[in-house]
């Protein structure tokens, strides 16, 4: 019923649209190649990303063949360009088809464009303008269409429907759940999902911008601006390790929504829900409004001069007194490589190397790496067109949904996707094979697939693999992924959040850098928040100064296993946004100061520090992010942060102008960004990572794995209403095998006690097969599980019982 | 028409998944042709299923055929024959289409309206008979007026034939 056309054919005809002699790639679309040079068709149902039904028939073009003209205006969208061909896209009986198509689809429209959402916005709206009849010749009573409850992020109107099916043609295609249908037929038609299940992609926002009219509209934007009164900024998503494009819509500072802006390089045209309805956070009750002094257990709500004077009198009195190794700094993944950089030369001002934003590493015995900041050899746009990739320890789908949108254009492109992972998910395309092994067997099964890699090319497997797998020889999945990786002409191995909050995870590490050289495939870390790479660059990290010099500070864990006297925290919440939530808390207890620059107010900082600042967020500062192929993105502030809250680069500038620290002259972010550009310059991806082996001591008996949950990997989204009124933000339960739950006498549906490093949580239990046995999964930045131990750790379950 | 509607449950019956499979010898035996058997695949389910379609049963069927569901129901719904709704124990299907109209279908209509006390598209209240909106020809204009019942045709009606055959229904 519709075609997916190649627009790169090399070959090309020559055509005439318009009078306009074109050379066009053999095989195009009339439209696209239309659209390529500014002549405009109208359209409703095309769009570039997505396969053509032809069923709106607005695109209709006046079609000459060799002089013959043909017998009815044609479709654009799915007609193909031919040499010689002559289209006429505004000829008499184009216009009057066009036209003729207008005044239908306006019959069952409402006419009420000021009551729309999507008033002043709308395609259906402007080429009404264009090609409608001023006087509607229709009488006869216009139909009306039930709305359906597609969740808390997409409102629907369905009576405005125009059948276009991008909605329906998105999910099936790009998002891949193919959750929304055109249910009924003819006049009856409606666009739904028959069945009132809903929309779940964590790509769904995008079926807003695709409809043409107003029927599917934001939810929370709706009815709260209108699209003419709104000035548009250009923003980076500050969630994940791609740095999708984003537009920040505001009026008068407040930001109204966030769409997505068009980078073929990065995020298409695209963006994720997180990316999309995160902004809500920047407005939430929650936000810390003014800084915060404890002074004899009591809190002061105090001035900023108040509380950085206090703040530099805390640091400097705890360096007198304990020198500057006391100080620890842990700094959000996802801060600006502006906010990163000043608090690594704050830190090793006063005598501190120990400065970490790998909060959620598990392990670092691999250290900081020497060639390149941790990220992807294989850029972004390239990832769609491997023939191979192998996941290690990722869920790209909820990570980074639009890389994982990257693999299965690539998979739908005939290329492999394979995963080795703690327990199975619920990936929207088609693994071969999901190798599920135990966590604790992640480096072995690694080994495995590493040693049949090296029979496949006939090579000397790396030394030591003994210590790992002894003389075991792979299985037929472990085979299976070698012989996909050494075959592939363009391959990759990418290793997501779980394996880097891996207690072994510098195994895995090591592993995965030797396979992708063996194969001679690209080797790729998914890292964490949206500037690992920035972190890496801008030196906050306890290894390397943003000019490259070696230093020896302690690590995130390294800083909790030896507790510190005094932390600074930047943008991080110690329950939610740390490897071993427990461990945090309790470092942060014994501390004597804890000075936390953070967004949002919470129990937990209340609990633990001494000072809190109150910075800016989303829209409210401007930084830069690098993203994990390392592209530094540049952003602007769009409003004023709320209540006093600061930008956190120019509050760390004034800490160390009262500190008095040499060289925090710095009037603009840009100054601070050209200054780590200088000395950082042109450092790309590390390409391998340092040689470890095997961790001693066997596996515990039951071990939990967890990775923050879509919604809840940072501060921002966490405080987003409507992301967190979706199912993907539903609090945390015990998931484990049937084996399992037997053995430790828990059912699904009932309370079981979870303890952790001496924390305790009392959640729900689910019993599935997802998970292999002697694995629990626990997802963390979600209700329920704050403050338990580590991701990846030793857990204790227990029946909860009548008085738990 | 078997009752087995009462008790819906999910996966496809082993009769069904037999008859379904004979359909299938029938297409490509590729993806595509696979789902080209999704019209008898739900003839066959809504044979066996008291003459609807419960959602169960589609998901069955989209399961059995590697098909999203919402697919599906696209086709489900998009037909006549198929009902996505609990129907009546007999689905009375009278052809108002341009032969049948002629041959006054209308007042077949009319008549049965009367005597069942219900109007196109509704179930009498004891569940016996849904008096379904037929909107396309059946394809027996020969014998016009006509109509279904169930999965049965009945030819040169009149109001005395009609009387007799829905009155034999149970």
């Amino acid at each position: 019923m519709s075609a997916e056309v190649d627009t790169r054919n090399p070959e090309t005809v020559t055509i005439e649209i318009d009078g306009q002699s074109i050379d066009a790639p053999k095989g195009a679309p009339i439209i696209a190649v239309a659209d390529e040079h500014g002549i405009d068709i109208p359209r409703f149902c095309y769009h570039s990303k997505l396969s053509a039904p032809a069923n709106c028939r607005m695109c209709l073009v006046d079609v000459e063949m060799n002089g013959r003209p043909a017998p009815k205006p044609l479709p654009a969208c799915i007609t193909t360009v031919a040499d010689g061909m002559v289209v006429r896209t505004t000829s008499e009986r184009a216009l009057k088809a066009q036209r003729g198509v207008m005044e239908f689809l306006l019959i069952n429209h409402p006419l009420d464009c000021p009551i729309c959402d999507q008033g002043g916005e709308c395609e259906l709206q402007d080429l009404a303008l264009g090609y409608g009849r001023s006087v509607s010749r229709f009488v006869e009573r216009k139909r009306v269409v039930k709305d359906e409850n597609l969740g808390p992020l997409i409102a629907t109107e369905m009576t405005r429907c125009i059948h276009c099916t991008r909605c329906v043609r998105f999910l099936d295609e790009v998002a891949g759940t193919s959750e929304l249908g055109a249910m009924f037929r003819g006049e009856h038609t409606e666009i739904g999902t028959l069945v009132g299940d809903s929309v779940h992609s964590e790509l769904s926002g995008n079926i807003i911008d695709l409809c043409p009219v107003g029927a599917l509209t934001s939810r929370p934007y709706r009815f709260t601006a209108r699209a003419w009164e709104m000035l548009s900024h250009p923003g980076v998503a500050p969630h994940d390790c791609m740095g999708a494009n984003i537009d920040l819509h505001q009026v008068r500072g407040t930001v109204k929504r966030v769409v997505p802006r068009d980078n073929e390089a990065v995020n298409e045209c695209w963006i994720s829900d997180r990316d999309r309805f995160s902004y809500e956070g920047v407005y939430s009750a929650e936000r810390l409004l003014s800084p915060q002094i404890r002074q004899d257990g009591e809190w002061h709500s105090v001035d900023w001069q108040t509380a950085i004077e206090a703040t530099a009198n805390a640091l400097r009195d705890l360096v007198d007194r304990h020198g500057g190794e006391a100080l620890g700094g842990l700094v959000s993944p996802s801060a600006t490589l502006e906010e990163m950089y000043l608090s690594a030369r704050i830190l090793r001002a006063l005598g501190s190397d120990n400065i970490d934003t790998r909060l959620r590493r598990g392990d670092f015995r691999d250290g900081v790496a020497r060639d390149g900041f941790p990220g992807l050899q294989t850029p972004i746009a390239e990832l769609e067109t491997l023939d191979a990739a192998l996941i290690v320890g990722g869920y790209p789908r909820h990570e980074q949904p639009l890389i994982n949108h990257r693999l299965r254009k690539a998979q739908r492109r005939g290329g492999q996707v394979m995963a080795i992972n703690p327990r199975a998910f619920d990936w929207n395309l088609t693994l071969t094979p999901e190798h599920v092994v135990g966590a604790a067997d992640m480096p072995r099964a690694l080994a495995l697939v590493l040693r049949a890699a090296a029979g496949v090319k006939g090579v000397d497997e790396p030394e030591g693999l003994d210590a790992w797998i002894g003389s075991t020889q792979p299985d037929a999945a472990s085979q299976a992924m070698a012989d996909a990786l050494c075959g592939a002409g363009q391959g990759a191995v990418l290793l997501g959040g779980l394996a880097d909050a891996h207690p072994a995870g510098a195994e895995l590490r090591y592993l995965a850098g030797q396979l992708a050289a063996l194969c001679g495939v690209t080797f790729n870390e998914l890292t964490n928040g949206a500037n690992t790479a920035g972190g890496w660059l801008a030196g906050a990290l306890p290894g390397r100064r943003a000019d490259g010099e070696t230093t020896e500070g302690l690590t995130a864990a390294g800083m909790l296993e030896a507790p510190r006297r005094g932390y600074m925290l930047l943008g991080a919440e110690p329950e939610h946004d740390f490897h071993n939530g427990a461990r945090v808390s309790k470092a942060l207890a014994e501390a004597e100061q804890v000075i936390a620059l953070a967004a949002y107010d919470s129990p937990a900082l209340r609990a633990h520090a001494d000072i809190l600042l109150p910075i800016a967020t989303l829209a409210e500062t401007a930084g830069t992010f690098v993203n994990a192929e390392g592209r530094w993105q540049t952003f602007a502030g769009v409003g004023q942060p709320q209540g006093d809250a600061r930008p956190a680069w120019r509050l760390l500038r004034v800490l160390a102008n009262v500190l008095e620290l040499e060289g925090f002259d710095y009037q603009a972010p840009d100054e601070i960004h050209a200054e780590v550009r200088a000395v950082a310059g042109e450092a790309g991806v590390a390409t391998s990572a340092a040689v470890v082996g095997p961790l001693d001591g066997a596996a515990p008996d039951l071990l939990r794995v967890g990775y923050p949950a879509m919604f809840g990997v940072d501060p921002l989204s966490r405080h987003a209403a409507s992301l967190q009124a979706s199912e993907h933000a539903d609090p945390a339960r015990v998931a484990l095998n049937p084996a399992d739950a037997e053995r430790l006498g828990v059912a699904d549906g009932e309370a079981a006690r979870v303890m952790q490093e001496g924390s305790e949580a009392r959640l729900t239990v689910a019993v599935t097969d997802a998970l292999p046995a002697g694995s629990v999964w626990i997802a963390a930045g979600v209700e329920g599980s704050a403050g338990l131990g580590a991701l990846i750790g030793e857990v204790g379950i227990e029946p909860a019982g009548e008085h738990a | 028409m078997s009752s087995a509607g009462n008790d819906i449950t999910g996966g496809l019956s082993q009769a069904e998944q037999a008859e379904i499979d004979q359909w299938l010898t029938r297409f490509p035996d590729n993806p595509a042709g696979r789902q080209s058997a999704v019209i008898p695949a739900l003839h066959v389910v809504q044979h066996h299923c008291g003459g609807w379609l419960p959602r169960e049963r589609m998901d069955a069927v989209a399961d059995y055929l590697d098909m999203a569901p919402a697919r599906v129901y696209e086709v489900a719904t998009f037909y006549g024959m198929f009902d996505v709704k609990r129907m009546g124990r007999h689905k009375v299907n009278i052809c108002t289409n341009i032969s049948c109209m002629l041959r006054g279908a209308d007042d077949i209509v009319e008549h049965v309206e009367k005597k069942l006390g219900i109007s196109l598209g509704d179930t009498t209240a004891d569940g016996r008979i849904t008096l379904k909106r037929e909107e396309e020809c059946l394809a027996a204009c020969a014998g016009a007026p006509m109509m279904l019942v169930d999965e049965e045709y009945y030819t040169d009606l009149t109001p005395d034939k009609i009387d007799r055959i829905l009155d034999d229904l149970e």
